[in-house]
């Protein structure tokens, strides 16, 4: 099941002298105000036969950064210049006259020991200087993955900001009609691209959730006679039922250090939360409370957990520290609240929120305070953040039960967009940066 | 991928389940459509065409698998309280039946809240007929949350129809 390879980078020795401070910057928390444009032409090779990859993988990188919404690639069909030696600098003026401020100048090299060589040179067209130059060394079928990391280091070294492209998402494949509906157990690549299938459709299963490794999966299976959390290791492929609680079990969520799966378990009708210790399968209750308390979400410190509850009449949010104690409701704006999630940055929680029939995504502080609505359609439920906290996605259900998407937005609400899967999918959730 | 003639079985086994969900729903809180008349039985048919006393289609039709709740709610309905005595009384004649009783929400919730929410409402539906009389080992409970849905429009009538308990007979039937 694994077949991420080991990828090393170097970096390149700049080519010309570093300007006293980089003028090619974009500032993320303004979403895609205004994209910069980036010129990113086909990497070039010595050898006919790596053309064709080297033009792939310059298309991955500019379909990542096209993506993000803070950059605009240029139509290569613009271009003026042809890059043909990336340890050169390039002539800025040529690149300059089609208003490129970044210009993205690689090469493949198909090594004698059968691994790929992938360099790249990140050069600042108006200040006339080498922002970034690294290569890479992976075996050939890695491409893709490879694109990824690229495109990580470009975004990062012109926003500041980590990237999120060498990321993998794990979902629920949908299919069938809506009263035969099947949910597969699913993973792909942040793009949507090398969708991987775990499990056969015979069962019902929901929610899952990386760990921070992104090597484990928990998520919610009905392939007993009661429903449980599960995890599902994809280096080996194993499944096991985690805990051996009498009645059902969901909503399941890993604490940030990996050692600790929060869930809620079901006992008589009621639902609270519990977390276990994975190495010593120890559980402890954390709410007590008879109305429903579930979807508990660490906080990246790994000491707060925040958590829907009806406590108060309606479902609403609440934080509790790791312990359970502490438990204080945050979320007062208007209709109810739910499926509350921790950002990876801190700062803020995402949330549906629910008025009548109508489901849209919001992020609010870790207090409740500043509570700003991001999506606005029939029916748009369960985010997940990005690792660096800068984009979210979600599901979102047609009306009439005609099916279900993934989104991406902007923690802005800026650039919504489709996340391709095969067929309907529900229920994503972003992994962290692959290591 | 090499499991879809598994696929397939499993959506004509979700079809037939559902199909028998639906069929019997003679005590709907809401304003549906009464079910439809029997088609007429063919000449040729046997006699003995009736239900046997005891087994899963007596239960379905002549006591009633199906109860409905309000929005966001799990108590039961006065009129859903007929049904679940008459479950109560035919399981005390049948002392071997075994059910589990599936809690189901519409999809006006969240998916997890909607789970506790239809673990809330099978487990109302246990409470009720334990307190009746049936023995508590007897009786499971089931949450599909808002998985299973028997109507699709995004309706009040039909999302009535999905706020349910069914009680599904799983061994001790006559057959």
């Amino acid at each position: 099941m694994r077949k991420f390879l080991l990828v090393c980078a170097l970096f390149l020795a700049a080519l010309a002298p570093l300007p006293a401070a980089a003028a090619l910057q974009v500032d993320v928390t303004q979403g895609n105000a205004q994209p910069l444009p980036i010129a990113i032409p086909d990497m070039i090779s010595a050898d006919p036969s790596q053309a064709q990859l080297g033009a792939n993988i310059a298309g991955v990188i500019r379909a990542d950064l096209d993506r993000s919404g803070l950059f605009k690639s240029i139509d290569p069909r613009a271009f003026v210049e042809h890059i043909n030696n990336i340890n050169v600098a390039p002539t800025f003026a040529s690149w300059r006259a089609i208003n490129a401020q970044g210009l993205v100048a690689g090469q493949v090299t198909l090594q004698p020991d059968g691994r790929l060589k992938v360099e790249f040179r990140l050069w600042d067209v108006f200040g006339e200087s080498q922002m970034l130059g690294q290569q890479f060394f992976t075996q050939p079928e890695n491409w893709r993955r490879v694109a990824h990391l690229v495109s990580d280091a470009i975004y990062e070294r012109i926003t500041g900001e980590k990237g999120y492209f060498d990321t993998r998402i794990v979902f629920i494949s949908e299919s069938g009609p809506a009263l035969k509906r099947i949910k597969r157990l699913a993973v792909m690549d942040e793009d949507g691209a090398n969708p991987i299938f775990l499990t056969r459709g015979d069962y019902l299963v929901l929610t899952p959730r990386f760990n921070p490794t992104a090597q484990m999966i928990a998520y919610m299976s009905y392939i007993a006679t009661k429903p449980h959390v599960y995890l599902f290791d994809l280096e080996t492929g194993r499944q096991e039922e985690l805990g051996n609680f009498p009645n059902m079990t969901f909503s399941p969520r890993f604490s940030p250090d990996g050692n600790r799966v929060a869930l809620t378990l079901e006992n008589g009708g009621n639902s609270d939360i519990y977390v276990m210790d994975l190495r010593s399968r120890a559980v402890q209750r954390l709410t007590t409370d008879p109305a429903i308390d579930s979807a508990p979400s660490f906080s990246p410190d790994g000491r707060q957990i925040t958590f829907e509850s009806d406590r108060g009449g309606t479902k609403q949010i609440y934080v509790m520290n790791a312990d359970g104690s502490g438990q204080r409701r945050i979320s007062f704006g208007a209709g109810e609240n739910g499926t509350p999630v921790w950002s990876p940055r801190g700062d803020l929680i995402a949330f549906t929120k629910q008025q009548g029939s109508h489901f849209t995504i919001g992020v609010m502080r870790t207090d409740g305070s500043g509570e700003r609505m991001i999506t606005n359609a029939y029916h748009d439920e369960g985010p997940t953040w990005a690792p660096n906290g800068r984009v979210l996605m979600f599901t979102r259900e047609a009306s009439n039960n005609r099916g279900s998407q993934i989104y991406s937005v902007d923690v802005t609400g800026r650039n919504e967009l489709r996340v391709m899967t095969p067929g309907d999918a529900s229920d994503p959730a972003w992994s962290p940066l692959i290591q | 991928m090499k499991t879809f003639s598994s696929t397939l079985k499993f959506a004509a086994l979700s079809a037939a389940l559902l199909l028998g969900a639906c069929t019997h729903k003679q005590e709907a809180v809401n304003t549906a459509p009464p079910p439809a008349a029997p088609p007429p039985a063919p000449m040729a048919a046997p006699v003995t065409s009736s239900i046997m006393p005891g087994s899963v289609q007596d239960f379905k039709v002549n006591v009633g698998d199906t109860v409905h709740f309000a929005l966001n709610q799990y108590n039961i309905e006065d009129n859903d309280k007929g049904t679940l005595s008459k479950q109560a009384a035919w399981l005390a004649r049948y002392p071997s039946v075994r059910l589990t009783v599936e809690g189901h929400a519409d999809e006006r919730g969240t998916r997890e809240y909607n789970l506790a929410l239809g673990a809330r409402r099978a487990n109302a539906v246990k409470e009720a007929l334990v307190a009746q009389g049936v023995a508590a080992g007897r009786l499971e409970t089931v949450s599909y949350g808002k998985e299973r849905p028997i109507c699709t429009e995004s309706s009040e009538d039909c999302w009535s129809q999905n706020r349910r308990g069914v009680s599904v007979i799983v061994g001790g039937a006559n057959s």
